[in-house]
């Protein structure tokens, strides 16, 4: 690999000068980007907190975008890719350290067209899922699929749900839904094959409004339950 | 077009010719109506440089496919490099100009009319308030850049006046009867030269960075894609270049986790078939990427036409 030699090799497992176990596997991606690989999601949060914090005070070298996903941060425009690689290589990112996000309430009303079947799934009655579901503080993993689509990790592994064999040509906006080991909220009206618990009224993508994402990468949320009528 | 819009395009045609100085006083509100859509074409859009900055909300750059001709279009107008024009796909575009205005085509090659009269490609034209300024069909290539002194002045979003086609952000494609803003002509300049630009290629070659999934496929898969040739798909549009030829062997099934996708990458969907990112490519994907192409490469892949031959060069990875 050539593309600045610091961030070579496919599968360029950094250095580890120090001794702290070894850092993580950098995949360039073309001439202006890195692909950082890591072991999970709480991972991803932390070193996508860690990478902005650095932003914010000017220790990042310059990148036009930081895109955490489910294993993965991907920086892209990279002014100078091996500059980062180094920076990275050195990386610790400690998830008690890295600063929380704020916290986002998500007033919902548990009455999805699937949350009986989760339910049954769970071997749980409905109000029990719903206790279940609101349980855990949850956190953005990352957004995708659409402006504004958080995948918020926190529900326990043991409460995954697969997709719907058969997607919805519509959803509505502000559908609470679970897949896999994500809960999701829809931004807007849009085809989908996500698990509906249900829905609320707060509107999560608006343009207009700053910021436009309500549920941003590492954004904290608790969905508390209401009833219809209510907001 | 309706006698309502024309008695409309008559006011604020005499309001053009009230005097250059008073319109460029009013062109100093944002938003001054310069155009009234008289033929949207099969899929015009308006597109500047695109979205910086919002990835991580699963919002895609979008921004001129073919940004060196929106460069050049705005250079030959003194604009800024990144001011928004209209990107017109294969069949051009009609508009009535409702004072009077600058404006350069660029990218695909088309015949440009002024009330009828043939005007110049790549090249600034002067369109008197009142006269329909047509961008005939494409002779080559598929999307041509009309750019207008001052820029098209839609409201931006999230740092860009671009239609996203993936998300719907920014101002819809254009319909007939659409008003559009025009904004403050730059200060002149220098009579800028003619700005060459690449012409649509007969057959298209699209170098390839491997990585960063090239190990999901075959040993001998980049070696193939290398020698195999390729067609451009019918199904190419805004966010994808679509390929049709032979699939590349995976040497592992199933998807992905989501993973962050950059412009100009190469994901390689369950049939086999190359599918190279463009300006309104969504911001993850769970297919694998076999490799990137070059910026540099993508204003070439946005002129060719459905069917152009393709051919990818395997850089050293």
């Amino acid at each position: 690999m050539t593309a600045g030699g610091a961030a070579g090799g496919t599968d360029d497992r950094a250095g580890d000068p120090a001794g702290e176990g070894p850092g993580p596997v950098l995949r360039p991606v073309g001439e202006r980007a890195l692909l950082v690989e890591l072991p999970d999601a709480a991972e991803v949060t932390a070193l996508y907190g860690w990478l902005r914090e650095r932003q914010s005070t000017g220790e990042l070298p310059p990148v036009e975008e930081i895109v955490p996903a489910a294993h993965t941060v991907l920086l892209d425009g990279v002014a100078d890719v091996p500059a980062l690689a180094r920076l990275l290589r050195t990386a610790r990112p400690d998830r008690a350290t890295t600063a929380a996000g704020p916290l986002v309430e998500v007033p919902t009303v548990y009455d999805g067209a699937d949350l009986a079947e989760v339910a049954a799934r769970w071997g749980v009655p409905p109000e029990e899922a719903v206790r279940i579901h609101t349980a855990p503080e949850y956190v953005v993993a990352f957004c995708g699929f659409a402006p504004g689509f958080g995948y918020l990790t926190g529900l326990p592994a043991r409460y995954e749900v697969p997709r719907r064999a058969t997607p919805r040509s519509a959803v509505p906006a502000g559908s609470v839904a679970l897949a896999g080991p994500y809960t999701g909220v829809y931004p807007r009206s849009s085809p989908g094959g996500w698990q509906l618990l249900g829905r609320t009224a707060l509107p999560l993508w608006d343009t207009a409004r700053t910021p436009a994402a309500l549920l941003a990468p590492g954004t904290r949320v608790r969905f508390t339950p209401v009833r219809a009528g209510s907001r | 077009m309706t006698a309502g819009v024309d008695a409309a395009d008559g006011v604020d045609a005499a309001d053009g010719v009230a005097g250059v100085d008073g319109v460029d006083g009013v062109d100093g509100v944002a938003g001054v109506d310069g155009l009234v859509v008289v033929r949207p074409g099969p899929l015009t859009t308006v597109q500047d440089l695109g979205r910086r900055g919002v990835a991580h909300l699963g919002v895609p750059r979008a921004g001129a496919v073919d940004e060196p001709a929106l460069r050049a279009a705005n250079r030959l107008l003194g604009n800024e490099p990144g001011a928004a024009a209209l990107e017109t796909t294969l069949g051009g575009v009609a508009l009535r100009a409702l004072r009077p205005l600058l404006v350069a085509v660029t990218g695909a090659p088309c015949p440009v009319r002024v009330d009828g009269r043939p005007a110049a490609w790549g090249a600034p034209v002067p369109v008197p308030a009142g006269s329909v300024l047509d961008v005939g069909a494409a002779t080559a290539g598929v999307r041509a850049y009309l750019a207008v002194a001052g820029g098209i002045a839609v409201p931006p979003v999230l740092g860009s006046r671009s239609a996203d086609l993936l998300s719907g952000l920014g101002p819809a494609p254009l319909s007939a009867g659409d008003r559009l803003p025009v904004g403050p002509r730059p200060p002149r300049r220098a009579t800028p030269e003619l700005v060459p630009l690449p012409a649509p290629p007969g057959e298209l070659v699209l170098r390839l960075r491997p990585g960063p999934r090239a190990d999901w496929f075959a040993p001998d898969a980049l070696a193939r894609l290398a020698r195999d040739t390729y067609r451009v798909s019918p199904a190419a549009n805004r966010i994808a270049l679509r390929t049709e030829g032979p699939p590349l062997v995976r040497a592992r099934d199933g998807e992905l986790p989501s993973e962050g996708m950059v412009l100009g990458a190469v994901q390689v969907p369950p049939d086999g078939l190359p599918v190279v990112f463009l300006a309104d490519h969504p911001t993850t994907g769970g297919y694998p990427v076999v490799g990137v192409v070059p910026v540099a490469d993508l204003a070439a892949a946005a002129q060719a036409r459905p069917g152009t031959p393709l051919r990818f060069t395997v850089l050293p990875g």
